[in-house]
């Protein structure tokens, strides 16, 4: 086991009482309680965390947060294993495992680094791109050679939750600014929200020392958080809440929250959650998401040991580690004077302070200065040496930005940079607004606020401690006041004034005197191994827009995308076009901020809850007699009954033979049903179907096709007269809500003077199907208040009455061709009169059949299915059916685009028969057909297949399907292509195949 | 995520809604009168602003209501909401 060599002996908000264990690529090592991964990594010695992404050079970390490029780790194993965490933000943990080995591991692509001028920006492109079929074979051996995370292989078992909130003010992130804004939002008795992506609240300020020179409100920072923590804790509308990123703001003060409840701890116990999902609709919402240090753009500035000087002040202060013994500091801009401060008060070595700027002045060059550490002005880093760890930096003056004279190599195992610092803009321009560019602070900052939004602290570019309180006190007031609550007198939390400042000065790459593509790899974006050079050669090759370039270069694609890098490399872009940045401007930001997990997303609608499951209430009984199912939309029904070892098609033909010869029984009740009532139901009707309704007879029904307003069907089903002014609707199984929602918007929206309401009743009613010539004894025998005889009860009636004792509505209406009775009863008495029906049918064997047979039998008579036989493009015409439009009517929905000229011309498909040639075939439902199957490509095709069966009853295979002038054709031979080579020759036929006549439902 | 205020049920998140099509389309009194080209006009042309638009939305998992909102298609803030069969937009009065 290592020695935590790099840690500091006292400092840090750690806790060293607590010793933590945990295995990184195989070795174990030993942190402290608070420790990331990253820091006890560090604190470990450990300087090479993974390989880059194409050249496979050697990484170490840059950053301390969400901004970090290069650890990135899988964490776990199993199916609770977490790929593409950043090591920087994962807490340590006892028995914590985790890897980027795929990296390290071996090195196949190590060659990429000396034959690097081979990899040029758009090298996926240019490269791997034809022959097309070898790309996933690249693709795959890319990723492992990258080792990219891998993702769980078992089922994650573990829980995730959703929870919607509502707040008056929710402020997103917990730094000194975002503290101020939730106390002073706090204190007047709104309801407020504060989170913060963090294990604990502080902010920027758990970077810096616990010294009185920064008091706050006479505390020292530190105690500052812990009253300000508290004090917010206590009140009752405010809830406080760590270790929650808000990684999306959407429209209307919608923002998306991920809470981790369990990895920062190795996982949840039992019957706990893993991580929760936060949707949050507030009123207001306060921005103090803070800023991210940029790094500088030099040659080899990839090497481990070069890291933000942020990142080197959060190891020394916040965790007690420094990275290493002897520290170059180059920067453009006063914070890193501090970190070489920081460093000095730890007990380590500032080599030199490189700053690009003439003459560094102010309070923090001054006491840098006081405490001997030499400083190099108007000079910069042009390149580092070493391989597995920077050893030295050459460095150069720099004067109008071109280099002016090589200078000194200076010998350092760490170099702290900083070229500024970039808002967290992200969640401000997830809803649409562009960042605006800001000359002096030399960052993009938040364009006008959002509505309802404001932001605060340093994303706004208030980088000191007291403006960022200030503001943050301001936002969460006026947060308040817009809600009508009275702000709290009293002042901001009150910090020390800041010294006198030296403006920054932009820079953005060191020069070398060498074209770009010469030099040492000068690297923007490490994840993705972009440089600057890359860059160049996309403006060479003529992309001018960002948005091309970051596609071409893939800058900012990474799990980081583009934290870090980004901004350096639109600088780059905008020099290189002669352009300045705002011309330029930035890629688009979306949310996610950082990963959110698939488990958080799906939460409990994950397994049996991703979507409701209907039942009949015959279901049961389905299941006890070996029924298979079938999903049609949210029901589950019946697909057929298989006997012992039957095959599926031994079952369907038995079935078949059952209902066409004696009875069958056909759970119905998914069908669609819907009650309209009113003294306009008759007009309304009329318009909402193709046939007449008006004339209709108390006691009877008919057969109704439903067109949208463009003349094709889009559902079918059976009207039932059931009194004066109340009709019965059934529609199709998958379309009941959109035929209620159809005939609510054309009741509201269009004829709102109508008198007419409609009750959805599918629920309500279950429904059994007989079928076959002994259905009418079957009745008869269950049934004495109603008469089945032939005239009596006619086809295409109903009647009301009594069967099995339970009161019920019996149609005499037919899907199968033969004689049929469906009898609708109360859905709670549906098992009861199922069974029944089952005990008075066992004397003619009577069979329950499903959805299979159910389909071959209607498609046997030519029967359509709306939505398989037909869809969305064909009119009653091209199916045959002129008979379902009335003639003498003046209007109804989708009448006038049937005299379209487009409809009642030549060529269109037309429903038709197909009988296989070799009737043992059966055709694939989909299949496309074609007059010549020896044509050129592309071949015309004339038409599909739409429903296609094996039929006992026929003795061969048959199909219905749409052909081009298809009825003008019967006899004629069509051939359908098959993938696999093969033509399947069939005839073109009538649409109906059995009892042509009719003869068998009218006995 | 919108959130929108039904006439009848007060502010509801968006996935409570579904989207209707554009409002103040208006039926022809008489179709069979219009030409193939007057349809199509009424059938398939719709104004698809940036900016403000008059459309129906239906509180689907809620009132069941349709209802008429002026929304702008950019920054997606709503201006009003109202019952149907208001005029459409820039109609007078
Ligand atoms: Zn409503």
């Amino acid at each position: 086991m290592s020695q935590q060599t790099h840690r500091l002996s006292q400092g840090g908000r750690i806790d060293r009482g607590r010793e933590i264990r945990f295995t990184f690529n195989g070795r174990e090592y030993t942190g402290y309680a608070g420790d990331t991964l990253a820091s006890a990594l560090l604190a470990n010695g450990v300087s090479v965390i993974g390989r880059s992404f194409k050249y496979h050079r050697p990484r170490g970390l840059v950053g301390a947060g969400p901004e970090e490029p290069n650890a990135i780790v899988q964490v776990g194993l199993g199916g609770q294993t977490r790929p593409d965490q950043r090591a920087t933000q994962v807490e340590l943990f006892d028995g914590l495992v985790a890897s980027t080995s795929a990296r390290l591991g071996f090195d196949p692509m190590g060659l990429n680094n000396t034959f690097s001028r081979m990899l040029p920006a758009g090298f996926y492109y240019k490269t791997f791109k034809w022959p097309a079929k070898s790309w996933p074979s690249y693709e795959k051996r890319i990723r492992q050679a990258a080792g990219l995370g891998y993702s769980p292989t078992e089922p994650d078992t573990d829980r995730y939750d959703h929870m919607n909130a509502h707040c008056d003010v929710l402020v997103v992130g917990g730094g000194p600014a975002g503290l101020a804004a939730a106390l002073r939002a706090g204190r007047a008795g709104a309801r407020v929200m504060l989170v913060d992506e963090n294990a604990e609240f502080g902010g920027s300020l758990l970077a810096e020392r616990d010294a009185q020179a920064n008091a706050i409100d006479d505390r020292s920072p530190h105690d500052w958080i812990a009253a300000s923590v508290a004090e917010l804790s206590a009140m009752q509308e405010v809830r406080v809440m760590t270790r929650t990123t808000a990684f999306g703001n959407y429209d209307h003060n919608f923002i998306g929250l991920m809470e981790d409840k369990a990895d920062y701890r190795g996982g949840p116990g039992a019957g706990e959650v893993r991580h929760r999902l936060w949707r949050v609709r507030a009123q207001r919402v306060v921005l103090a998401t803070g800023a991210l240090e940029r790094p500088l753009v030099f040659g080899n500035n990839d090497r481990p040991g070069i890291m933000t000087a942020s990142a080197v002040s959060t190891y020394l202060n916040r965790y007690g580690v420094a990275p290493g013994w002897r520290t170059v500091v180059f920067t453009n801009n006063d914070s890193a004077y501090q970190t070489a401060l920081d460093l000095k008060a730890a007990g380590r070595d500032v080599a030199a302070i490189v700053d690009i700027r003439t003459n560094p002045t102010g309070a923090l060059a001054d006491a840098a200065r006081e405490a001997g550490i030499p400083i190099h002005d108007s000079s910069a880093i042009i390149k580092a040496r070493g391989s597995r760890r920077v050893k030295s930096v050459q460095i150069a003056q720099v004067k109008y930005g071109q280099l002016a004279e090589e200078g000194d190599t200076i010998a350092c195992d760490v170099v702290a940079t900083s070229g500024g610092w970039s808002p967290v803009v992200h969640l401000h321009c997830h809803i649409g607004s562009k960042p605006q560019w800001d000359d002096e602070a030399a960052c993009f900052l938040p364009g006008p606020d959002n509505p309802g939004q404001s932001s605060a602290g340093s994303v706004t570019g208030a980088f000191s401690l007291r403006k960022a309180l200030s503001q943050g006190f301001e936002q969460g007031g006026a947060a308040v006041a817009e809600l009508g609550f009275e702000p709290t007198a009293g002042a901001a939390p009150s910090a020390p004034a800041p010294g006198t400042v030296m403006p920054i000065q932009p820079f953005w790459i060191a020069p070398t005197g060498k074209p770009l593509s010469r030099g040492p790899k000068q690297f923007v974006d490490y994840q993705n191994d972009t440089t600057a050079a890359d860059i160049a050669l996309a403006v060479r090759e003529g992309y001018e827009s960002v948005e091309h370039v970051k596609r071409y270069t893939a800058m900012g694609f990474g799990t980081d995308q583009g934290k870090l890098g980004n901004i350096n490399g639109m600088a780059i872009l905008a020099s290189l076009l002669d352009q300045s940045i705002p011309e330029t401007g930035t890629t688009t930001f979306r949310p996610a901020y950082t990963p959110v997990s698939f488990g958080s997303v799906a939460g409990r609608t994950a397994d049996h809850l991703f979507d409701p499951e209907r039942k009949t209430a015959m279901h049961d009984w389905h299941v006890q007699h070996g029924a298979l199912f079938e999903n049609v939309g949210q029901w589950k029904r019946p697909w057929y009954y298989p006997k012992d070892d039957e095959s599926m098609q031994a079952a369907l033909d038995r079935e078949c033979r059952s209902t066409r010869n004696g009875a069958g029984v056909l759970d119905a009740s998914t069908l669609g049903k819907i009650e309209v009532h009113g003294p306009d139901a008759n007009r309304f009707l009329d318009m909402i179907y193709t046939g007449g309704r008006r004339k209709m007879k108390t006691g009877t029904c008919r057969y109704g096709l439903m067109l949208h307003e463009d003349g094709m069907i889009f559902d079918d089903g059976v009207t039932a007269k059931l009194d004066e002014n109340h009709y019965y609707l059934t529609t199709t199984t998958g379309g009941a809500a959109g035929v209620l929602n159809w005939l609510e918007q054309w009741h509201q929206t269009e004829w709102p003077d109508m008198d007419v309401f409609f009750t959805f009743v599918t629920d309500q009613w279950a429904t059994v199907a007989v079928n076959g010539p002994k259905s009418r004894e079957i009745l008869q025998a269950l049934c004495d208040d109603i008469d089945f005889d032939r005239e009596a009860f006619a086809f295409m009636t109903f009647r009301e009455g009594t069967v099995a004792g339970v009161a019920a509505r019996v149609f005499r209406i037919s899907f199968t061709g033969e004689l049929a009775f469906e009898i609708n009863v109360d859905a709670n008495y549906g098992r009861h009169v199922w069974e029944a029906v089952m005990a008075a049918g066992a004397p003619h064997g009577i069979t329950p059949y499903g959805t299979e047979t159910m389909h071959i039998l209607r498609a046997e008579k030519g029967f359509i299915v709306a939505g398989q036989d037909t869809d969305g493009a064909v009119t009653p015409m091209d199916m045959g059916m002129h008979w379902a439009i009335g003639k003498k009517k003046d209007d109804f929905i989708g009448m006038r685009s049937l005299s379209r000229a487009d409809i009642v011309g030549e060529g269109r498909k037309q429903y038709v028969g197909l009988v296989p040639t070799d009737g043992s075939i059966v055709l694939p439902e989909g299949s496309q057909l074609v007059n010549d199957p020896e044509a050129a490509l592309p071949m015309p095709m004339v038409g599909h297949v739409s429903s296609s069966y094996h039929s006992d009853t026929l003795g061969h295979s048959f199909a219905l399907a749409v052909v081009e002038d298809g009825r003008s054709r019967h006899g004629e031979t069509v051939y359908s292509p098959q993938v696999d080579g093969s033509v399947i020759a069939a005839t073109i036929t009538d649409p109906v195949f059995y009892d042509r006549e009719g003869a068998r439902q009218n006995v | 995520m919108f959130q929108i205020d039904c006439p009848w049920c007060g502010p509801r998140d968006q996935q409570e809604f579904a989207y209707a099509g554009e409002a103040a389309i208006k039926r022809p009194e008489n179709p069979a009168s219009l030409s193939d080209a007057e349809w199509a006009d009424y059938l398939f042309m719709r104004t698809n602003p940036r900016g403000r638009h008059h459309e129906q939305w239906r509180h689907v998992h809620g009132c069941g209501q349709f209802f008429d909102v002026v929304r702008d298609t950019v920054t997606y803030r709503i201006e009003s909401v109202d019952v149907p069969g208001r005029p459409a937009l820039g109609d007078a009065s």
